[in-house]
């Protein structure tokens, strides 16, 4: 190890070794977790008031799991988020391949418009949702699980499938096109090779890109807010009801649940999408 | 083949993203007939009654509380973008991570965590509470008396609102500026402190200059979505930290004005696009810029 030398004096460069920046990036992280560290661990706190500890309890938990209301929102978000995460998916990958491969008039226009759902405020596209549902296209209530549903998985749609084209089209961008030339010179047709060369070159931007619009569909409150009704409340939606005055346990556990969800849901695909990255990258080296 | 993959992705970004945008436009400039019936007159009423001293005042409450907003994450976040930028591969991995993560985090939880901490009986008062009685109980044996303690108003005010956007914004602003600094040329930085810069006068006349576009759309990253902030105002915010999006809420859920509330929705997306449009130009300059040198 050359560390011993190191350690007595960093580097001109190594400002994470000088203790200004330790202490601020420590700050940083503080300021970060401490709300949600506390929020987890006081939603096992055996307290109405959650300030003191008074004991471990799984009662909050208990009466979460109990509350039909919550639960029903909570399968509303999961099911949104799934089918919105496919569709989004596939006119991501389509978008993605559209600019990659072809050259077209309005093409900067077109990549134009697909920014636009990224900078767009939330607000103004969730009002815009809500008069399109309304005025043009009234999704009718009282439709059977999940096409009551339609009017959130189509705004979710809309804001999903831009950033999943960017990460799609991140990929492309590294595709080596002789790959595809070897595969033409020995006989491969067009299907073949989009799915036995292009296809597996894009599965880590495709498995990114549906983590991205599951946590965006599962995170978003303010266009659901306005695309949802009284039958067709979103987890976010109906924690919002419940926090809007009070803070009690029963939200924490609700918010402790979702949270781990989330964690657990992005370090599987990280493990996933970084193997095989990994794997990509080490087989490019040969 | 080109029709293949254009036609469904071209039609679903028509159809349920941009007509609704543009039906609000359309809005912007109608007036209320009747309570159900919109009519576009292409009267500029509703941008001119967004002028008034109430609602003027409003937008630029939200500039304001944006752009303090923005200077605090730049403040904050440029100190971690450096720390992630210099350390090891591995380090830097974790440090990302570590970053990241709370952004995967629900902002309505990230919001509700915040009441939780800053409220009147919150973890803040409590722990200030507990010091104040210590020193209180200390004082008592010298002879002072400190007074019962009085919680500090944390939550419900202007204070809370950008304190809640900063925590909510802070990784929007540190990633852009880490991809600029990681791109940077190290030798650059090497051969000025080399010459005797200080840390300060090379962050200053070195970093900054080079790290300008990372700093430019870091800006715009946090600015653009804390001037059309909703949820943040409307939980941590008092009566009086109204800012664009709650009066915008309100035009379409309970006032009922909704050429109103589409055209200060269309100011917010106005101001949006000048803002695009000026990190196009700055990028524009800066490439030109070295084009010449």
């Amino acid at each position: 190890m050359t560390g011993i030398v190191m350690l007595n004096t960093p580097g001109p460069l190594e400002y994470l070794r000088r203790w200004p920046i330790r202490v601020w990036l420590a700050g940083v992280v503080v300021f970060l977790y401490a709300p949600l560290l506390t929020l987890m661990i006081f939603s096992f706190n055996d307290d109405k008031r959650n300030i003191v500890w008074r004991g471990f309890t799984l009662k909050y938990y208990a009466l979460t799991f109990r509350d039909t209301d919550l639960m029903v929102a909570f399968g509303n978000s999961l099911t949104i988020a799934a089918i919105s995460t496919v569709v989004s998916l596939v006119l991501g990958a389509l978008t993605a391949l559209l600019l990659w491969r072809f050259r077209f008039p309005g093409k900067l226009l077109f990549e134009g418009a697909l920014a636009l759902p990224i900078v767009v405020p939330e607000i103004c596209m969730g009002v815009a949702m809500l008069v399109f549902f309304t005025q043009i296209l009234p999704w009718p209530s009282g439709l059977p699980f999940p096409l009551n549903l339609g009017a959130i998985i189509v705004s979710h749609i809309s804001f999903s499938f831009s950033f999943v084209a960017i990460v799609i089209r991140g990929r492309l961008a590294s595709f080596n096109r002789e790959f595809e030339e070897a595969a033409k010179d020995l006989g491969a047709g067009e299907w073949r090779i989009f799915w036995d060369v292009l296809v597996p070159h894009m599965q880590p931007g495709l498995i990114a890109g549906a983590l991205l619009a599951f946590t965006l569909s599962l995170d978003d409150f303010v266009i659901t807010f306005f695309t949802s009704g009284p039958d067709t409340t979103t987890f976010p939606v109906k924690v919002y009801s419940m926090v809007r005055f009070s803070v009690t346990p029963e939200v924490n556990a609700a918010s402790t649940i979702l949270i781990l969800l989330t964690v657990a849901l992005t370090a599987l695909a990280l493990r996933i999408s970084g193997g095989d990255i990994a794997r990509v990258e080490a087989g490019e080296g040969v | 083949m080109f029709a293949a993959f254009a036609v469904a992705p071209v039609a679903w970004l028509f159809a349920f993203f941009l007509l609704p945008l543009a039906i609000i436009w359309a809005y912007s400039f109608g007036e209320n007939k009747s309570l159900t019936e919109i009519v576009v007159t292409g009267s500029l009423a509703d941008y001119a009654h967004a002028m008034k001293p109430l609602y003027f005042g409003i937008i630029f409450k939200s500039f304001w509380f944006a752009a303090l907003t923005t200077i605090l994450c730049l403040v904050v976040g440029f100190p971690v973008a450096i720390a992630i930028t210099f350390a090891s591969e591995k380090t830097k991995a974790w440090l990302l991570l570590l970053i990241m993560l709370p952004f995967w985090t629900n902002l309505l939880i990230r919001t509700y965590a915040l009441m939780a901490v800053l409220r009147t009986e919150g973890y803040v008062n409590f722990a200030l509470s507990l010091v104040w009685n210590g020193l209180s109980g200390l004082g008592g044996f010298m002879g002072y008396r400190l007074g019962a303690f009085q919680p500090l108003p944390l939550l419900h005010n202007d204070f809370a609102v950008v304190f809640g956007l900063v925590y909510v914004q802070l990784p929007f602003m540190v990633l852009p500026l880490y991809a600029a600094l990681d791109r940077l040329d190290r030798s650059l930085l090497e051969a000025s402190l080399d010459l005797g810069a200080g840390h300060l006068a090379t962050f200053v006349n070195v970093v900054v200059p080079l790290a300008m576009p990372g700093i430019v759309s870091g800006v715009l990253v946090t600015l653009i979505p804390s001037v059309g902030a909703y949820l943040t105002p409307d939980l941590l915010g008092g009566p009086n930290s109204m800012m664009i999006a709650n009066v915008i809420e309100r035009q379409f859920k309970s006032a009922d004005d909704w050429p109103f509330g589409s055209a200060l929705s269309f100011l917010l997306m106005y101001m949006t696009f000048l803002a695009i449009a000026v990190q196009g130009l700055v990028a524009r300059n800066r490439r030109r810029r070295e084009a010449r040198a």
